[in-house]
């Protein structure tokens, strides 16, 4: 187990993650006022979790606040506290699916319910190849389109169990 | 007279996002204007002000009101901020407003900052819009080469950094001071209040913070002038408004109408009842709006002082459509445990109270009720209300207390029968 907070062991920020990491988080940082670094801790874990398959390790997380100068206690408490963070494996493809009023009076049921008798998972499980993952979650302002669910980083509106279908077989 | 504003470029363009499309309309003509003739900020101020713009993130605040409270000549930084977390459930018209006129949005933040003497600007925007942050943030580049971001724009000395800020998935961080500790790298709990943020903001400075759509407003209410905006809605109810309109309709999406339009003409756009159903009840204001009668919603204008009457809010301008198939009391379990999950924890009344009232609606629901259990509800309500940081905790109960006011008769069915008054028959997981 590494030390933190502690100078004599702490490392070169260079040595923490890679070139290409590194530039993308310092866009970030640079957004905000010097002395404000940890503005960019919500990009950061982003970054990681989309460089590591989609899921935050403890490891992981302790690199970002020593590479932010946070302790790593607010870097947890940041993680845990915003739901797009994920703290255990998920599936290549995260399926998000909105459950919430307008998804629900159109139907949504119908669509979960397909999507778990499809995948053979429930919601938080991931399929045994490791290709999907499902999560219910809350409005994702696309009420228009319900009922409607995010893979990844796209919406896909006005489902029906067919239009799953056909999504789902499309990806990779 | 619909898309005067918000939209207003959006039926003449191919992509409206474009700056040279959205610059044929006339876009950033004001900002020049403002910027060359070295405009007073205070003339501004008093444009917005008589425009009668009220916020329209769902508090409807007066934008002008709220602008003038800061100090524009107090030392040190100050920001601008703007909300689009747009998380409140039935809402989604800033998505359409950063998909289809981010250059807007953009031309009002930097009016805002000019305004206040701030230059720098955030724009919060929730972590699942993906594909819109990309559109903005091409806009963002296209209006930096243009010189109108950055410093010294257009040789008038002022100067407007502009930047985005990705949330990461949390409903209270549409509360303002919720957000304001989300950009610091914090939890987004909200803080007390006051001082607000016009005095102690973002990184404690002094801060306006507006919704997506206040600010997009700006450019037009300066080039058209405060009383034409004005003009275009009613009494108390300034300028047109954008509505997202869902549920069991035909033809859903997000219309900018005058304020003051009857509900039953929004009901014609949307193209009436889907599959030929009856309208049951609507939700005039976003989730945490009390829910009307379909009946007299039909009556009624989409103002703010209208729908107040009525006992709701316009909140958002989030209409969500109910059908005479659907069970109140499912919906209300679906939107209290909504709040329950989305509560941020720090106050008790609401961290407790959210939950307890989702159970005891979910066990309504579930045929489990008990007939003390809607005094219980009522009394639990009034134990959250008016007790809590932020109003998270008043937009759980307040839904709780619509849905028993107009429709208490399914809920005590539900107590009765151990199943639903309506539609699709006995609640799930019962026989
Ligand atoms: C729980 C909660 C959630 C909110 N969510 C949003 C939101 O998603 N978008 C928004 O603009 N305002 C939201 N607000 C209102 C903001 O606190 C604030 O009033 C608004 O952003 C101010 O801008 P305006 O005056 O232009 O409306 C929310 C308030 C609360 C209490
Ligand atoms: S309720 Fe599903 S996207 Fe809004």
């Amino acid at each position: 187990m590494k030390i933190l907070n502690n100078p004599l062991q702490a490392r070169n920020k260079e040595e923490i993650f890679s070139e290409e990491i590194r530039q993308d988080i310092d866009c970030w940082i640079a957004k905000y006022p010097p002395e404000w670094k940890q503005s960019a801790v919500m990009a950061a874990l982003r970054i990681m979790q989309d460089d590591n398959g989609g899921w935050l390790t403890t490891e992981l997380m302790d690199d970002v606040a020593e590479y932010l100068d946070m302790s790593p206690i607010h870097v947890y408490e940041v993680a845990t506290f915003y739901s797009m963070y994920e703290l255990k494996p998920v599936g290549k493809h995260k399926i998000c699916i909105c459950t919430n009023i307008a998804c629900m009076i159109n139907d949504s049921d119908s669509i979960v319910k397909h999507l778990k008798k499809k995948l053979e998972i429930g919601f938080g499980e991931v399929t045994e190849d490791g290709r999907f993952s499902l999560k219910e979650v809350e409005c994702l302002g696309a009420c228009g389109g319900a009922p409607m669910f995010q893979i990844g980083r796209k919406y896909y509106e006005n489902l029906t169990p067919q239009v799953v279908d056909s999504i789902l077989d499309g990806l990779e | 007279m619909a898309n005067e504003v918000c939209f207003r470029t959006l039926e003449y363009l191919k992509q409206p996002w474009e700056l040279e499309e959205y610059k044929s309309r006339g876009g950033y003509e004001v900002l020049t204007h403002i910027l060359k003739n070295k405009v007073g900020p205070s003339e501004v101020v008093e444009t917005m002000k008589a425009s009668g713009l009220r916020g329209r993130g769902g508090a409807g605040f007066p934008t002008g009101l709220k602008w003038s409270f800061i100090s524009r000549n107090a030392p040190g930084q100050k920001y601008v901020v703007c909300n689009s977390d747009e998380g409140e459930p039935g809402t989604f018209k800033d998505r359409d407003i950063l998909r289809y006129n981010p250059h807007q949005l953009i031309e009002g933040m930097v009016i805002a900052g000019y305004a206040i003497g701030a230059t720098v600007g955030y724009n919060y925007i929730r972590g699942e819009f993906w594909e819109e942050y990309e559109r903005f943030e091409a806009a963002l580049e296209q209006a930096r080469a243009a010189g109108f971001l950055g410093d010294n724009l257009l040789g008038s000395g002022f100067d407007f950094q502009l930047h985005s800020h990705l949330g990461g998935g949390a409903y209270v961080c549409g509360e303002e001071t919720a957000l304001l500790e989300s950009i610091e790298g914090k939890k987004g709990q909200p803080r007390f209040k006051p001082p607000f943020p016009a005095h102690f903001g973002l990184y404690g400075r002094p801060t306006i913070i507006n919704n997506t759509e206040s600010l997009s407003s700006v450019p037009v209410i300066l080039k058209e002038g405060g009383e034409w905006f004005k003009e275009l809605g009613v009494e108390n109810s300034g300028g047109s408004k954008l509505f997202s309109i869902s549920g069991n309709i035909n033809n859903p999406g997000v219309f900018e109408v005058p304020l003051g339009t009857p509900f039953s003409e929004l009901f014609e756009l949307v193209g009436g009842m889907k599959d030929g159903r009856k309208l049951k009840a609507v939700i005039p204001g976003g989730c945490s709006s009390p829910v009307i009668p379909g009946e007299q919603m039909m009556d009624l204008t989409m103002d703010y002082d209208a729908i107040q009457k009525a006992g709701s809010m316009l909140g958002s301008g989030a209409i969500v459509i109910i059908d005479d198939q659907q069970c109140m009391v499912k919906m209300l379990d679906r939107m209290s445990y909504f709040y329950h999950e989305e509560s941020c924890g720090q106050c008790t009344p609401c961290r407790e109270g959210t939950g307890w009232l989702w159970r005891v609606v979910n066990r309504i629901e579930n045929g489990k009720g008990r007939q003390e259990d809607l005094d219980l509800l009522e009394s639990v309500c009034g134990k959250i209300a008016g007790r809590t940081v932020c109003a998270l905790g008043d937009a759980a109960a307040m839904p709780v207390r619509g849905m028993l006011k107009y429709f208490q008769e399914e809920f005590q069915y539900h107590i009765d029968h151990k199943r639903c008054m309506v539609g699709a028959g006995p609640t799930k997981g019962l026989g």
